[in-house]
C-alpha cells in the first residue's frame, strides 16, 4: 500500500495532483471531543471582541484589544505596554514549552484537536457533507457531469465556504479596533481600508486554506510536524494501528469467521478501509506513524465501531506508545496512561510551564504602574558653569500607566547640593525637587538639568526617585551617574 | 528525471525511485504537488503586473515609470508636505508671537524648541558641535555664561545679526585693543595683566606680577570688563571672574589674548535663514540650559 503523501497520483513524473480526499462522517469519543474542542474554540474567536471591560474615561471599554496605534494591549484588568513587552515573550516561552508538554504526553494533539488549519477544515468539511452528502455522495458528485443540481449544490458549498471565510477574516479585525464601532463603520464604508484589505486577505486565506488546500498546508506548508516529530518518544501517546493483533488481515468478516473455524491464524483487521475513509488527510494509519498524520484519532472512532459490530475488543487502533507497542507485541499489559502523562520529562516541561506563569503572575501583581526612567545626556556630558559648579544634563521619562491623571515629584538622592529643574524653565527655578503632570496613560518627557558642585569625585553616582503627589500614592527610582571634569592639580 | 527507461519503484512507497545511489541509499522520487507549481507560475504572473504597475526597469537616468506613476519620492513628497501642513499653523503663530513672550505659551515653545533642534543640526553644529558644547572660540552654549546676552531675546538678536558682520548695522561687535600688538602695554606689562586676571579668576595665587597688574587692569580693562572684572555684556566683554574661558583662560592663552586680541565671528542668521528659523533656533540654544529671563 501506499501513502498518500507518496503517492504519485495521475499526473506522474515531476509534479502530482492532489488525490481527492472525502473524509466520511464519524461518531465516536473522539469526534465528539472534537465537536466540543472546535465550539469552544470557535466560540472564543468570534465572541472575544464583543467582550466589556470597564476602565474608566480615558481607556477603552473592549475587554480584549490590540491597539496598535496607541501600542497598547488590553488584556481583562491587564494592559501592556510596549517596555512590557517580556509579558508577550513570556506568553510565547510558555506557548513554546506548552507545546512540548503537550506533544511529549499526548502527541500531535494540538495538530489533531486545536490547530486552527483543523478547526476550520474540519468546520468546512462539515459545510460540505451539509450540502453534497457523506462519502459516497460527494463522490458520486464528483463523477457526475455539470448539472442544474451540481452547479446549485457546487454554488450553494462555495457560497457556504467563502461567508465562513469572510466571518473569520471579520472577526480578526475586531481584536484590533472598538468592535462595536468598527463594525458600524465597516457597514457604512467608512472603516480604514486596512480593516476592508485585512477581511479580503484573510478571507481569500481561510476559503483557500479550508476548502482547498486542507491536509495540504499541514503535509507541505506546516513546520510544526518536523518539530513534533522530534520531540516525541517512545512514551508519547500517538494513533497507532496494532499490526501484531490486526494481522493477518481477513478481507471481510465472513473470511475471518472461516478462517478461525479452520483453525488458520487471522487478524481482527477485517481490512473493511473505514479507517482510510474518515481520514481527513487520506493517509492509511496500518502503515505505521506518518507526517501525514495530525492524531485526530477520527480512525479510532471509526475502527472502535468496526469491531464493536464484529465483536472484538476495541483499540485496535489506538493512542498507544511505543513503549507499549512493544510490552503488547509480546503479550503483556499497557502501561496505564495516568502513568503515561505523570513522568519525570511532562514534570520538568510542567514545571517550566508553570514557573514562566507564575513568574509572570507575580511581576504582573508587583509592577507599579508608575515607571521613571533615566538616561544621560552624553553630549556633552557635563558643563562648566560661570558659578564654578557644574551642570549634567539627563532625559527623564515618567510612565503614568494608570487611567488618570497623576502628580509625581522628581527628586535626587545621593549628590550632595544638588539642584534640579527642567528644560523648559530656567536655572532660577533649581530646586531639590521638581514637579511633573503626567496625564492619564501617558509619558511625560523631559529634558532636566542637574546642578552640583565642582568638587567631588569625576564620576558620582546617585539617584533620581519618584513620589506620587495623590493619595494613590507609588513611588519608583532610577540610578544615574553625575559627570564632573577631572580635577587637574 | 530519470534517466533510464526503466522505472524503478520502491516496494514499501510505491514511488518511484531517483537512478543514483549514494553508499547503497536511494531516494524516492517523490513530486512535488501540482499546486505548488501553479503558486510558482502565479508568482510569476504578479511580478509580471508588479514590472507594469509599479517602477521597475532601470533606464539609463531614470526608470520605467508605472502605470499609475507611483514613485518612492513622489510619496515622501506627499509626506513632507502634508507634515508640513500639520505644522503650517504652529509656524504661523511662531511667526506671529513675538520672541519674548515665546515662553507664554508652553506648547509654542516646545514646538519651537524641537524645530530649532532640527535647524541646529544642519546650521550650526559646524561650529558649536552636534551637542552645542563648542570648543576653544567657539562658544559652549549649554552653559550659563553669554557675552551678549542670555535671554530669549538677546540670543535671537545675536541669531539675527550674527557677530561681527559686515553690512549689518546691529550686528554685534566687540573691540578689544590689541595691547601688546599695538604697545599699548609692554611685554612684561602684559604678563602682569595675566597675573592679576588669573589672581581674580582663582587660578593663580597672589603674587608680586598680580599686584602690579591691579593697577594695569583698572587702567586699561576695567572700562570695559568691569571693576571686578565681572564683564560687561552691553559692549560683548567676557566676564573674566568665572571658570568659562572662550579662548582658554592659561597663562599662554591669556597673554596671546591680552597680546592680539581676539576677533571672532558668526554669520547673520537673518539674512540665511527664514525669520522662523531664526526664532526655532534660538529657543533652541534657550532651552539648552543656559537659558535666561529677561531682566525687567
Ligand atoms: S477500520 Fe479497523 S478493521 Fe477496518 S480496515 Fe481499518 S484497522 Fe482494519
Ligand atoms: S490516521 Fe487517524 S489520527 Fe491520523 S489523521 Fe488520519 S484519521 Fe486522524
Amino acid at each position: 500500500m501506499s501513502s498518500h503523501v507518496n503517492r504519485t497520483g495521475k499526473a506522474g513524473g515531476l509534479y502530482a495532483r492532489r488525490p481527492d480526499i472525502f473524509p466520511r462522517a464519524v461518531d465516536g469519543f473522539y469526534r465528539r471531543l472534537k465537536w466540543a474542542i472546535m465550539a469552544v474554540t470557535l466560540a472564543i474567536y468570534y465572541v472575544t471582541p464583543w467582550l466589556r471591560w470597564e476602565r474608566g474615561v480615558y481607556a477603552p471599554d473592549q475587554a480584549v484589544l490590540v491597539d496598535l496605534a496607541n501600542r497598547r494591549f488590553y488584556f481583562f484588568a491587564i494592559e501592556i505596554w510596549p517596555h512590557e513587552f517580556y509579558y508577550v515573550a513570556g506568553l510565547l516561552v510558555m506557548a513554546g514549552i506548552g507545546l512540548f508538554l503537550l506533544t511529549a504526553t499526548v502527541g500531535r494533539a494540538w495538530c489533531g484537536y486545536a490547530c486552527p488549519q483543523t478547526v476550520w477544515t474540519d468546520l468546512f468539511l462539515h459545510i460540505e457533507r451539509l450540502i453534497d452528502g457523506d462519502r459516497n455522495a460527494q463522490i458520486k458528485l464528483r463523477k457526475a457531469p455539470l448539472g442544474p443540481s451540481k452547479i446549485v449544490k457546487r454554488t450553494a458549498k462555495h457560497s457556504a465556504w467563502l461567508l465562513v471565510g469572510t466571518l473569520t477574516g471579520g472577526a480578526w479585525i475586531f481584536y484590533f479596533a472598538d468592535a462595536p464601532t468598527l463594525l458600524r463603520e465597516l457597514f457604512s464604508g467608512r472603516a480604514a481600508t486596512v480593516a476592508y484589505s485585512t477581511i479580503a486577505i484573510l478571507t481569500a486565506t481561510t476559503y483557500i486554506f479550508g476548502g482547498w488546500m486542507r491536509e495540504q498546508v499541514c503535509i507541505y506548508m506546516c513546520p510544526w510536524p518536523r518539530i513534533q516529530g522530534a520531540m516525541l518518544d517512545e512514551r508519547s501517546l500517538i494513533v497507532t494501528y496494532k499490526e501484531w493483533r490486526g494481522e493477518p488481515r481477513t478481507r471481510g468478516l465472513k473470511r475471518a469467521v472461516d478462517r478461525v473455524e479452520v483453525g488458520d491464524e487471522a487478524g481482527d483487521c477485517i481490512d473493511c478501509n473505514a479507517c482510510v475513509a474518515v481520514c481527513p488527510t487520506g493517509i492509511d494509519i496500518r502503515n505505521g506513524p506518518q507526517i501525514g498524520c495530525i492524531t485526530c484519532a477520527l480512525c479510532i472512532d471509526a475502527c472502535d465501531d468496526v469491531m464493536a459490530r464484529i465483536a472484538r475488543p476495541r483499540g485496535l487502533i489506538d493512542y498507544a506508545t511505543f513503549e507499549d507497542c512493544d510490552v503488547e507485541r509480546k503479550g503483556g499489559a499497557p502501561v496505564p496512561v495516568r502513568r503515561t502523562i505523570l513522568r519525570s520529562r511532562t514534570f520538568l516541561y510542567f514545571g517550566l510551564w508553570a514557573a514562566v506563569g507564575l513568574g509572570m503572575i507575580v511581576s504582573l501583581g508587583a509592577r507599579t504602574r508608575l515607571d521613571l526612567s533615566v538616561a544621560q545626556e552624553r553630549n556633552p556630558l557635563f558643563v562648566q558653569l560661570s558659578d564654578g559648579s557644574v551642570r549634567n544634563a539627563y532625559t527623564i521619562k515618567v510612565r503614568n500607566m494608570e487611567t488618570r491623571p497623576r502628580t509625581v515629584r522628581i527628586s535626587i538622592e545621593g549628590l550632595s547640593g544638588g539642584a534640579i529643574w527642567d528644560s523648559l524653565s530656567d536655572e532660577g527655578s533649581a530646586r531639590p525637587s521638581l514637579t511633573v503632570q503626567v496625564g492619564p496613560d501617558q509619558v511625560a518627557r523631559r529634558r532636566i538639568y542637574v546642578r552640583a558642585s565642582r568638587s567631588g569625585p569625576a564620576a558620582q553616582d546617585f539617584t533620581f526617585g519618584l513620589t506620587a503627589l495623590d493619595d494613590q500614592g507609588g513611588a519608583d527610582r532610577d540610578a544615574a551617574r553625575f559627570d564632573r571634569p577631572e580635577t587637574v592639580e | 528525471m530519470s534517466e533510464n527507461s526503466e522505472k524503478q519503484i520502491d516496494a514499501a512507497t510505491g514511488t518511484e525511485l531517483n537512478t543514483h545511489e549514494w553508499d547503497g541509499i536511494q531516494e524516492l522520487n517523490t513530486p512535488l504537488p501540482r499546486w505548488w507549481l501553479w503558486t510558482f507560475y502565479a508568482t510569476i504572473i504578479f511580478s509580471l503586473g508588479y514590472v507594469v504597475v509599479y517602477p521597475a526597469i532601470p533606464l539609463m537616468d531614470s526608470a520605467t515609470a508605472g502605470t499609475f506613476g507611483w514613485s518612492s519620492r513622489g510619496d515622501l513628497k506627499k509626506e513632507v508636505a502634508a507634515a508640513e501642513a500639520t505644522r503650517a499653523s504652529t509656524n504661523k503663530a511662531i511667526a506671529q508671537m513675538p520672541i519674548e513672550q515665546l515662553a507664554a505659551s508652553p506648547e509654542l515653545m516646545r514646538a519651537a524648541v524641537e524645530g530649532g533642534r532640527a535647524a541646529f543640526k544642519v546650521n550650526c553644529v559646524q561650529c558649536h558641535g552636534s551637542g552645542a558644547a563648542g570648543s576653544k572660540g567657539y562658544p559652549n552654549l549649554n552653559d550659563d555664561d553669554w557675552l551678549w546676552s542670555g535671554d530669549l531675546a538677546g540670543i535671537h538678536t545675536t541669531l539675527v545679526n550674527g557677530i561681527r558682520q559686515p553690512g549689518d548695522d546691529a550686528t554685534r561687535v566687540s573691540q578689544m585693543p590689541a595691547f601688546g600688538r599695538d604697545q599699548m602695554l609692554t611685554a612684561a606689562q602684559v604678563e602682569d595683566v595675566v597675573s592679576y586676571v588669573r589672581l581674580v579668576s582663582r587660578q593663580e595665587p597672589a603674587s608680586a606680577s598680580a599686584q602690579r597688574g591691579t593697577k594695569l587692569y583698572a587702567d586699561n580693562c576695567a572700562a570695559c570688563h568691569g571693576a571686578n572684572a565681572e564683564g560687561n555684556r552691553d559692549v560683548g566683554a567676557p566676564n573674566l571672574a568665572d571658570p568659562i574661558w572662550l579662548y582658554g583662560g592659561d597663562r599662554a592663552a591669556l597673554t596671546e589674548t591680552v597680546t592680539n586680541a581676539r576677533q571672532g565671528v558668526m554669520p547673520a542668521w537673518g539674512q540665511r535663514l527664514d525669520p522662523v528659523t531664526v526664532k526655532m533656533l534660538a529657543a533652541y540654544v534657550h532651552s539648552l540650559g543656559g537659558g535666561e529671563q529677561a531682566k525687567r
